[in-house]
């Protein structure tokens, strides 16, 4: 048995997802945060906490995209047509993201407004919409023949909507514990207070797809709750009840880099919760990695530059962020 | 309804973000390397002037990646989404090919870009000539990924079909496919060409402005040798694309040519003007030159072209359409290469950033290039209908099954958003240009690159800030 190349690039395009949640999830965060924040000198610092790094969301998003493209096809056909709106409307809300943020610092001062109206709009429409997609993924699609076959609002039901509303917590907790750790003063002393009610309605967001899954989905249920299973993953469940035990704890003792890090455990093992619910189907409910597939030669040929680039973008990254490090003040302007 | 299926609004919507999309990086192909040239002549000659126009034009250039990374990002999306039978179908060749595209760019962000942009005065200058030229180089590389991927759809190749899906075999025949070189040529000179008509109407804007510096009419001056030497080059490539086009696909350049039917012993001629119906299976109102056109395409007198009645009607591309777009498209070029031949005559006779009506040609023919552009791509994608893959898969059955509503709804929002979103854009980039280059640019302290507010991910940031401080320079140079 040779080299197992879905099983290397589904590794691929699950970090890139992450690096996304993680690198983007902040940066929509504080998109939210903004009708939290009036002052017109504390919005240009919630900006300045990310202008150097809120870029990398771009590159694993369209790398996502492509790398799914070429080595599962199969998979980017349908999840993308069963996702079109929700999808489509996600990158509208992106893009119009992506633009305000760069047109609001170029902006006079009387059209700014309107700009921050387009970067809190984007912000929400896209978290929203990332999590609708995000529902609807995991309750599966329909496939007839290797095509889509269900109909064209499948997507729309309660649970994609809850979880739609779901990821804009998350995304604000994400948001929030980087401004405490990014920012000093009175935006500091705000984000603190918005803290713990956040992480509290997270908890319950959490709490709510646990459940919500396993009874809708036997295969779900299955996957949690049989024996040697339950022994294995049972880690999952504690360890975020005792990350937001250390998270509340930190936020009371009013830590500055600690609630950041731990909302960022809280998110990979939400994720690493996904994960094990579907795992090896990447078009749940039922056609795993292998089956969606492109040819060896393909995912070969793609791997070969990818290995090579990825370090790259990966140390690149490191890098900003590494020179990045510390606070950002009301003096640090934009230039 | 309005007589338009679903499958065409998919058609039109995927038409919309793609040709919104080349313009962008059309002109980043062009910029990149007139800039690499700019820089070079600047360590050679020690001119100032080179120095402040690669300052002046980096900065659009900035503006103008970002504005592409942007659009760029619904593209990756847009194969899936609007045609996902053609993705599950060709999706073992068409996505790798992408994917080296974007890994590419995504290489330059994280390396060359940044140096290129806030670099200036923090490395030594052969280093950053050398950025400069690799992200040039890179910029062409981006282009051959997504050309080669762009003319295996047209002339497929290197592949066999296992279980009703393509499967590559032999990649250097993927990729090296029988139209790849003559569009990969046509292409990067046609982003040469638009690049050179942009920089030469904002150099007449200026000088018809009475704005008359050595920067300016520096512009304007390798502007039109670009003309004069390339857009000639362009059209000898297009003629080169073009046999090709008959070679591979036949029934293209019939529809190009509004050619119907041939005359038994009689040589092709050419259609110069004319209204293709296609229900009547004629050219309404043609003007026609005898012979002609057997002398262009076979460049004989005797042999006959290819015309569209020897091919059944569910074969054919649209016409109507074709026939006027390359018109378009080659009626530019010959405007061009008359622009870049007027423009020798005036430097000889030494009145070349004088003479108003040349100017102001100059001027209108700003964006000429950007136009002959999408009219080719136009005539190229819509000539290859009613095939998404040629031969292999047909347009039709390529589409996602999404119902009218959603397509329409959907078509509606990216008009909406692209043109106030680029709109802004590309009056950011306008009043960049207005602004003209200023001497000593550049020399200001330029922070920039990973972990500061300037990153080259983020290009735009390598632009000037504030609008305010824009009208207070322009209304002193007014």
């Amino acid at each position: 048995m040779g080299i197992d190349l879905p099983l290397i690039w589904a590794v691929i395009i699950i970090f890139g997802v992450m690096m996304y949640v993680v690198m983007d999830g902040f940066d929509l965060g504080i998109g939210m945060l903004f009708p939290f924040v009036k002052g017109e000198r504390d919005r240009d610092v919630m900006m300045n906490t990310v202008a150097p790094v809120w870029d990398g969301n771009e590159t694993w998003l369209v790398l996502g995209g492509a790398g799914l493209f070429g080595a599962f096809p199969m998979a980017y056909a349908v999840v993308l047509e069963a996702l079109y709106l929700p999808l489509i409307l996600m990158l509208i809300g992106l893009i119009f993201r992506g633009v305000a943020f760069e047109f609001r610092f170029k902006a006079k001062a009387d059209k700014r407004h309107v700009w921050d109206k387009a970067f809190i709009g984007g912000s929400l429409v896209a978290t929203f919409f990332q999590g609708v997609a995000l529902g609807a993924f995991l309750e599966g699609f329909k496939v007839v023949d290797r095509h889509f076959a269900g109909g064209t609002l499948d997507w729309l039901t309660p649970f994609s909507l809850f979880c739609g509303l779901g990821l804009i917590v998350a995304y604000t907790l994400l948001g929030c514990t980087w401004l405490i750790m990014k920012t000093e003063g009175d935006l500091q002393l705000k984000m603190h207070d918005l803290a713990r009610p956040l992480a509290l309605v997270l908890l319950a967001v959490i709490g709510i797809v646990s459940l919500w899954t396993p009874i809708a989905y036997p295969q779900i249920a299955d996957r949690w709750f049989s024996m040697p299973n339950l022994f294995w993953f049972m880690p999952v469940p504690l360890l975020v009840l005792v990350t937001f035990y250390g998270l509340l704890k930190a936020v009371a003792r009013n830590a500055h880099y600690t609630p950041f890090l731990l909302t960022l455990v809280l998110i990979f093992l939400g994720y690493s919760g996904l994960g094990i619910s579907l795992w090896p189907n990447i078009i749940p409910p039922s056609i795993s990695i292998w089956d969606a597939a492109a040819p060896p030669q393909s995912q070969g040929f793609m791997l070969v530059g990818t290995l090579f680039i990825l370090p790259f973008i990966l140390m690149y990254t490191f890098w900003s962020y590494y020179v990045f490090r510390g606070k950002v003040t009301h003096e640090d302007g934009y230039h | 309804m309005f007589g338009i299926e679903a499958l065409e609004l998919a058609r039109m919507q995927f038409a919309f973000t793609v040709s919104f999309h080349i313009l962008f990086p059309a002109i980043t192909i062009g910029l990149a390397s007139y800039l690499a040239v700019l820089e070079g002549l600047w360590l050679r000659t020690h001119n100032q002037v080179y120095r402040d126009l690669y300052h002046f034009w980096s900065k659009i250039f900035a503006v103008n990646f970002g504005m592409g990374v942007v659009s760029g990002l619904v593209m990756a999306y847009q194969f899936g989404t609007n045609w996902s039978r053609f993705s599950d179908f060709a999706g073992a060749i068409t996505g790798p090919l992408l994917t080296y595209e974007v890994l590419t760019a995504f290489f330059l962000e994280a390396g060359f870009l940044g140096v290129m942009l806030f670099g200036w005065n923090r490395v030594g200058r052969g280093l950053h000539f050398f950025s400069t030229v690799m992200v040039a180089l890179g910029t062409l590389v981006s282009t051959f990924w997504i050309l080669a991927s762009n003319s295996w759809m047209q002339t497929p190749q290197g592949h066999e079909i296992i279980d009703g899906r393509v499967v590559p075999v032999d990649w250097f025949a993927v990729v090296f496919n029988p139209s790849f070189p003559y569009r990969l040529m046509h292409m990067a000179t046609a982003a040469f060409v638009s690049t050179a008509f942009f920089v030469g109407a904002s150099a007449a804007w200026h000088l018809l402005r009475g704005r008359d510096n050595p920067a300016v009419r520096k512009m304007l001056s390798m502007a039109m040798w670009m003309a004069l030497v390339v857009a000639p080059i362009q059209a000898v490539i297009g003629d080169f694309h073009g046999l090709n086009t008959l070679k591979h696909q036949p029934v293209k350049i019939a529809a190009i040519e509004g050619h119907w039917e041939n005359v038994p012993g009689e040589p092709t001629p050419l259609i110069l003007f004319g209204i293709p119906d296609m229900k009547a299976e004629t050219t309404r109102f043609k003007v026609e030159i005898p012979a002609l056109g057997s002398l262009i395409l076979t460049h004989s007198l005797d042999k006959q072209v290819p015309a569209m009645k020897e091919f059944p009607p569910e074969d054919r591309p649209n016409s109507t359409i074709v026939f006027w777009s390359f018109r378009i498209m080659v009626g530019l070029g010959f405007l061009m290469i008359f622009v870049g031949l007027w423009s020798l005559w005036l430097r000889k006779r030494g009145t070349l950033y004088t003479s108003r009506p040349f100017l102001y040609l100059a001027l209108w023919m700003g964006p000429s290039g950007l136009i002959a552009l999408l009219a080719g791509w136009f005539t190229t994608e819509i000539g290859r209908q009613p095939w998404v893959v040629y031969g292999l898969m047909r347009t039709a059955d390529g589409v996602s099954n999404h119902s009218y509503a959603q397509l329409g709804f959907t078509l509606v929002a990216f008009v909406v958003v692209y043109f106030a979103l680029f709109g802004t854009g590309l009056g950011y980039m306008m009043r960049l240009v207005r602004k003209g280059p200023q001497t000593g640019e550049g020399d200001e302290h330029n922070p920039g690159g990973p972990g500061t507010q300037r990153t080259p991910a983020r290009p735009l940031s390598a632009a000037d800030d504030g609008h305010e401080a824009e009208s207070a320079s322009l209304s002193k140079g007014n």
